[in-house]
């Protein structure tokens, strides 16, 4: 058969029911092997947006994404979403293809060193040489993809190589001698660690995105159970703890909550679980919890005291690794009263610093008002995306998710244009639940062509924009950082964004009371088919609390 | 999902507990790395170290008994990098097999440099018996230079390159080090 031909059956054996992408003249071979494969393929208007909806279909579902696209454009295009998945350690696979290998090195038309570009943004890539090769480096790239720390591999396929004929033979068996992750944790090391959280007397546990990517919820869940530890999560970690909760202390970081941080900043032991102490958690480093021991649990040894020295690393599989600690950590016996002066300490913060912010007097929607009705909607079942700025914290501040990948993010990377062609992916892989996407006004015209990709196939995702006609987070550090002086941050009411939603043949609402705000989106989220809703917010309103860039815990405002 | 017998219920203090910090040692260190044989892996190794702002001192690149493999030997300063930081990213690189970070005490490290030293009638006798000293060979000679290959240590070619530079040092090539661990065991 063609190698082409062979990759469609690689695919299906890696369990593939959708791909992403967008034809070209690279890739006419594989695209022609479509129209007998039996996959679905979803047409998007910009390779971007299939990168993102792969992303997102991940996200949701927790398997591979699958996004193609040609050589040159087709390619580059992808560099955002391969970027993003990097950060945030999404299992995707992109194919992309490449001129004909004669024409390689010449400047051919669409010729890019896609493999060259990529090389920093991948966990790994393949520039395949022979078409032989093309169905192990597929396999490979999604056994790569989706073990150790997931994250996305590129499979680069000249056109003359893809029409080859070769003898196909099902690659049953990868091995690859220099990738080897650790999976179970040590022993010994796991046993310290329970020991140290029953020494402990002022613990929190700070969980990341690795909790979400090992599927390691309910683990986690006992463990905090069984020792009533406070728990606070990373933007990326929201869901992988049930909330609203009673041990439960919001998200941590630049825009977490003042009990959040404060916990941290006043911890004895904090216990790290698939979390990287990113910058945006830390604030200061140097004045990062500066209390605490650190248990540091990751699936990635190179994350162990990369930012922040760790005392008990455990490098392993999050979910094996917390359901032995919980045995562990019973073993102990530790006597659960100690706690209850920490306990007391995080009521008083809880009580004193709630998120708030000043309703309207009139008719006029606050922005942290639309996320609240939002949750009230759907009663918090539903697969919400974001873009990136105001929305996105104001989201992630008051929207409560009841479990894990119902909260798809572009976190580390922090992508402008993310969050419609995620929903969209998301929607494709759990096509009976509700998914939202929660826009900014700027964000949302970064991927707006595939509003088409939406009504074409019938995607119903439900997409609410938090339109205050700024890029908003950027006007709010011009006011807070930079004497107001506002720069190119005003959008002004462009575009149309009902008159854009039906262009695109999708449904087009808009919202500008608060008194019927609710009853309004549960009509939207009841309409049919693609939805956007312009929902007109207040124009300057500033996500609060906020750790200034550069400064500690303790010196949150607002 | 066991790990044997769940715990002992000795307590342990929080402050018992020591930091595994990432070290900086202060000293320079050989890395010996084995790598597939495939292409773009030395540009793999060479965006890492450039994207992490890891600085290369020297590297070097050759065939091993086994076709498919190559090594890497490289040398970085342990006082600029923390070391385990820059192995266990070298590690996630799929190409990448095996690191070893040799101890100097154990080790046997050689580098081959070429010298071409200005050395004409009267400086040349003072320049061979340098050449003499240090075990090195003359292996070419005009009337106003001389080309001297030198193989040893680091330390030693930088003592032999302080030794002639006052002589009038024309071009010097250095190859980077290569290194093999003592003893029976495999590098």
């Amino acid at each position: 058969m063609r190698a082409v031909d062979a990759v469609m059956e690689c695919l299906k054996a890696e369990g593939v029911d959708v791909v992403f992408g967008l034809p070209g003249g690279a890739n006419l071979p594989t695209y022609d092997a479509f129209v007998d494969a039996g996959i679905r393929h979803v047409l998007v208007r910009h390779e971007a947006g299939g990168g993102h909806a792969a992303q997102g279909y991940a996200k949701a579902t927790g398997r591979v994404g699958v996004a193609l696209g040609t050589s040159g454009p087709g390619a580059t295009n992808l560099i955002t979403p391969i970027t993003d998945a990097m950060m945030d350690s999404c299992p995707t696979v992109f194919i992309t293809g490449q001129v004909r290998t004669e024409l390689l090195g010449t400047d051919g038309f669409q010729e890019a060193d896609t493999i060259g570009i990529t090389m920093p943004i991948v966990k790994h890539s393949y520039m395949v040489q022979h078409p032989l090769e093309i169905p192990r480096a597929i396999h490979e790239a999604f056994y790569l993809a989706r073990t150790g720390r997931p994250g996305p591999v590129l499979v680069d396929i000249p056109v003359d190589l893809s029409r080859a004929e070769i003898d196909y033979e099902p690659v049953t068996d990868v091995k690859l001698p220099g990738y080897q992750p650790t999976t179970e944790g040590n022993a010994k090391q796991i046993r310290q660690a329970a020991k140290a959280l029953a020494a402990a007397r002022r613990p929190v546990l700070y969980v990341g995105g690795g909790v979400v990517n090992a599927n390691a919820s309910e683990e986690l869940v006992q463990l905090a159970l069984a020792g009533r530890f406070p728990v606070t999560c990373t933007l990326m970690g929201l869901g992988a703890f049930p909330a609203p909760h009673e041990q439960w202390l919001g998200m941590l970081g630049m825009h977490g909550t003042r009990t959040a941080n404060y916990a941290m900043d006043e911890a004895d032991l904090i216990c790290a679980v698939g979390a990287r102490f990113d910058d945006r958690v830390t604030g200061k480093l140097s004045e990062f919890a500066p209390r605490a021991k650190f248990i540091h649990i990751d699936i990635d040894p190179a994350e162990i005291s990369k930012n922040v020295p760790a005392h008990i690393p455990i490098v392993g599989d999050a979910r094996q690794i917390l359901a032995k600690l919980v045995v562990e950590y019973r073993a102990t016996a530790a006597e659960a009263g100690r706690l209850d002066e920490w306990w007391q300490r995080i009521e008083e913060w809880r009580e004193r610093y709630p998120l708030r912010y000043d309703d309207s007097a009139g008719t006029e929607i606050k922005p942290q008002r639309v996320i609240q009705a939002l949750y009230e909607a759907t009663g918090g079942d539903a697969v919400v995306s974001t873009d990136i700025g105001q929305h996105q914290m104001w989201a992630a501040q008051y929207f409560h998710f009841h479990g894990p990948r119902r909260w798809i993010q572009s976190g580390g990377l922090g992508t402008m244009g993310f969050g419609l062609p995620a929903a969209m992916g998301a929607k494709v892989g759990r096509p009976d639940d509700t998914v939202i996407c929660i826009a900014g006004d700027g964000s949302v015209q970064m991927n707006a062509q595939e509003l088409a990709t939406c009504a074409q196939e019938g995607i119903a995702v439900k997409v609410f924009i938090v339109n205050n006609g700024y890029l908003g987070m950027v006007r709010q550090w011009q006011e807070l950082f930079w004497d107001k002086r506002y720069s190119h941050v005003d959008m002004g009411q462009w575009p149309d964004f009902v008159k854009l939603a039906e262009a695109y043949g999708c449904t087009g609402l808009r919202f500008t009371d608060k008194t019927t705000l609710v009853d309004d989106i549960r009509a939207a989220l009841a309409t049919d088919g693609p939805v956007v809703v312009d929902v007109r917010v207040t124009r300057e309103e500033n996500v609060y609390p906020m750790i200034a860039p550069g400064q500690a815990a303790r010196d949150m405002v607002g | 999902m066991s790990v044997g017998e769940p715990g002992t219920k000795e307590p342990l203090s929080l402050e018992e507990l020591e930091a595994v910090a990432g070290m900086r040692t202060g000293r320079k260190h050989t890395l010996s790395i084995l790598v597939e044989n495939k292409p773009g892996v030395l540009t793999r190794i060479a965006g890492l170290f450039a994207r992490r702002g890891f600085n290369i001192d020297t590297l070097t690149v050759g065939p091993t008994d086994d076709d498919g493999i190559s090594r890497i030997t490289l040398t970085l300063d342990g006082a600029l990098h923390p070391i385990d930081q820059v192995t266990k990213q070298l590690h996630k690189l799929v190409n990448v097999l095996k690191i070893r970070d040799l101890e100097p005490d154990d080790t046997v490290a050689r580098e081959l440099a070429l010298f071409k030293v200005a050395a004409d009638g009267t400086q040349r006798a003072e320049v061979l018996q340098a050449v003499e000293i240090f075990r090195g060979k003359v292996v070419d000679v005009t009337r106003k230079s001389l080309i001297v290959e030198i193989t040893g240590t680091t330390d030693k070619i930088d003592a032999f390159e302080e030794m002639v530079r006052p002589f009038g040092m024309v071009e010097m090539m250095r190859t980077g080090e290569i290194a093999i661990s003592r003893g029976r065991g495999e590098t």
